[in-house]
């Protein structure tokens, strides 16, 4: 057993990482804020060119050849960018979809009760007839809803592999409003003296790493594994590190947190988003539930 | 990453597995709780088992008298006993965890070949003197004193949360022996014989009705100088040696265990009824997330020890944060399972649930702990 990312793995989150601050940084991000629902296909084509989208496609077919340790490492860093756009869904198109694997095309996915990014989508996978637009809690990512007959059954969620790769998205997200809230306890000062010196601001930091660490270790093992099980609770870990951590961080920042110019808001309202596009968690509950009692002949 | 055994691991792994089903059906019966001879007396006969199949001192260093195996093994040693429903450490924790190790780090020679062999063989019992009544979270503030007094320190003071005290042999002793120098500096570590005179055990009953611990006093207790392991007024850093080991690897029985648990109470809550109510149940769900995340950790943390030749880091912190409110998550819902049930003592889980209110406390409340991962992980000012 060795649990810790190799050599090359962390090589090539530092290089996501890399590419993402050259590509969007925060100038880009703010910039992308005051143009709502308008995707850069530059950016796009980039990520195309560098392998995010062909990251596990197998080499004889023009991909990478990387497996979903990878995959989940490099969109830990998409989290940690809050990078627009619908990722996970090109990503899986890869080798399925013309021009996904090269960021030539934008594939978009109906999953459940809402789709995202359908506006600018080249391609859309599932079934999105008579979608009406909704006004996006989060300005980062346009939404519709599909018609959903009265009665129906609660949305199933997209594949496992959508839900582990939506879960390193939160992770990236926690491990970067952790840094933002650190940032901000270490220099803001009140009462003559940082923030971050009074135990009551120190243990909301204390506990955003603790959730991000707790969640980090699940999504990863589930990255090896593969397994539903695993899967499921990586979910649950993620978007409770990444929705909590981001409300921490925002009480943090106290008034400033509250402003549409601080970065907080927006890792809260992604975080929030990405919450929805995994479906219903009470199923990843009943799932884990379901998992503690004997397999029944 | 890697979550599976190497070829090694595995082959240490299965002749584990086969050594434990050989000789678990052969043990004598668990002694009663309140025994407390007999309980030593099992825990000793379990660790001289260990000793003769070659698994004694599993994670000590070899020229210490142990195997030298890595964290990863040692995690394997502690899952596979587990599992297997093996013995405890129980009355063998200090000397194999705490004691042992900075005797094993610190030590003389002599110091060594004097108290290792005796742990290891199952001969002698530790105790830990660590804490006092006005010295917790703030164990620096300890002030046992100890006076030169020719060849031994005379010493008196009082240690509280002293386990396994009435059956030890050894107690790994805090004193201060320098009133005058900042706190951390005037402290010396000091090995107990716990027949001297002058020492007076008192059980400390706690909330849940067992005298799992001990109120030591110390009247003018002579004790020589060569029992001092490390130098004089050195006994600071001499001991977070021990309390760096504490948090490593110490809670990966525990977790297995809680997730044996949390099977066996769904499946009390799928006899007496309560599976039905949707929101209990999803609880459940949650919790199997919970310490299915916190298995996922500690393998994560062992990893990272073996590539920091086996010192666990700050991460310990972040995992006992977690996990000890993770534990009281699940005996309190298993109080819900139990329904009116959660107030009869004969009940499974209720006596756990009682001593479950520990955990947010031993070792280090999760208060400090925080203080912890906000200074030393996250680099956040000093300051109260």
């Amino acid at each position: 057993m060795h649990f810790q990312p190799t050599d090359d793995q962390r090589a090539l989150k530092a290089g996501v990482r890399e590419l993402l601050a050259g590509r969007f940084g925060r100038r880009a991000l703010r910039a992308a804020v005051d143009r709502p629902g308008v995707l850069d296909r530059t950016l796009w084509r980039e990520l195309g060119e560098a392998g995010f989208f062909a990251l596990r496609l197998p080499e004889p077919d023009g991909g990478v050849g990387l497996g979903l340790p990878e995959a989940v490492l490099a969109f830990e860093e998409a989290g940690r960018a809050l990078l627009p756009g619908p990722l996970i869904a090109t990503h899986l198109a890869a080798g399925e979809v013309a021009g996904a694997a090269t960021g030539e095309t934008v594939v978009t996915a109906a999953y459940g009760g809402l789709v995202e990014w359908l506006a600018e989508a080249d391609v859309v996978r599932g079934e999105a007839a008579g979608a009406v637009p909704v006004r996006s809690v989060d300005p980062l990512t346009p939404l519709h809803r599909l018609p959903r007959p009265p009665g129906a059954a609660p949305e199933s969620g997209p594949e496992p592999v959508a839900v582990l790769l939506t879960a390193a998205e939160q992770l990236g997200g926690a491990a970067r409003v952790c840094e933002l809230a650190v940032e901000h306890a270490r220099t803001r000062e009140q009462f003559g003296r940082p923030i971050g010196a009074f135990q009551a601001v120190k243990h909301l930091c204390a506990r955003i790493l603790v959730r991000t660490e707790t969640a980090r270790a699940a999504v990863y093992a589930a990255a090896v594994t593969a397994d539903p099980l695993d899967i499921a609770a990586a979910r649950l870990l993620a978007d409770e590190a990444a929705v909590h951590g981001a409300r921490d961080c925002l009480q943090v920042h106290g008034g400033m947190g509250f402003t549409w110019e601080a970065d907080v808001h927006l890792f809260l309202k992604r975080a929030w988003t990405r919450t929805q596009r995994t479906g219903d968690s009470t199923q990843s509950d009943e799932l884990l539930a379901e998992d503690l009692l004997p397999v029944r002949v | 990453m890697d979550l599976a055994d190497s070829p090694e691991e595995g082959e240490f792994r299965a002749r584990l597995r086969e050594w434990l089903a050989k000789v678990l059906p052969g043990l004598p019966p668990k002694p009663s709780p309140d025994d407390w001879p007999a309980r030593r007396a099992y825990d000793l006969g379990w660790q001289r088992m260990l000793y003769d199949a070659g698994y004694a001192g599993l994670h000590w260093p070899v020229d210490a008298g142990g195997r030298g195996a890595g964290p990863a093994r040692h995690l394997i040693f502690l899952e596979e006993t587990e599992k297997a429903g093996a013995p405890y450490v129980g009355a063998n924790f200090v000397g194999l965890l705490h004691a042992g190790p900075t005797i094993a780090a610190e030590g003389t020679p002599g110091q060594r070949a004097r108290w290792l062999p005796p742990v290891l063989r199952g001969e002698e019992v530790w105790c830990q003197g660590f804490s006092e009544p006005d010295a917790g979270s703030d164990l620096a503030s300890l002030r046992t004193r100890a006076w030169r007094d020719g060849d031994a320190y005379v010493v008196s003071g009082s240690k509280i949360w002293t386990s396994h005290a009435e059956v030890a042999d050894w107690c790994e002793l805090l004193v201060r022996t320098d009133p005058d120098a900042p706190r951390h500096r005037g402290i010396t570590w000091l090995a107990l014989p716990m027949d001297a005179p002058g020492v007076t055990v008192r059980p400390l009953r706690t909330l849940a009705g067992s005298n799992e611990f001990a109120e030591v006093f110390l009247d003018e207790v002579r004790v020589p100088v060569v029992n001092r392991v490390g130098a004089e007024n050195d006994g600071w850093r001499v001991t977070m040696v021990t309390l760096s080991f504490e948090r490593g690897t110490a809670f990966v029985g525990e977790v297995v265990a809680c997730r044996r648990a949390l099977g066996e109470l769904a499946r009390e809550a799928r006899a007496n009824g309560r599976w039905d109510d949707a929101p209990l149940r999803r609880r459940l769900g949650r919790l199997n997330a919970e310490f299915r995340a916190l298995w996922r950790l500690t393998q994560w943390n062992v990893s990272e020890a073996e590539g920091t030749g086996g010192v666990p880091g700050a991460g310990g912190s972040v995992f006992k944060l977690r996990y000890s409110h993770a534990r009281q998550e699940l005996y309190d819902t298993a109080a819900e399972v139990l329904g009116a049930d959660c107030l009869d003592l004969g009940r499974p889980w209720v006596l756990d649930r009682l001593s479950s209110l520990s955990y947010t406390i031993a070792a280090g409340t999760s208060q400090i702990q925080q203080n912890i991962v906000a200074e030393r992980i996250l680099g956040l000012p000093k300051g109260r």
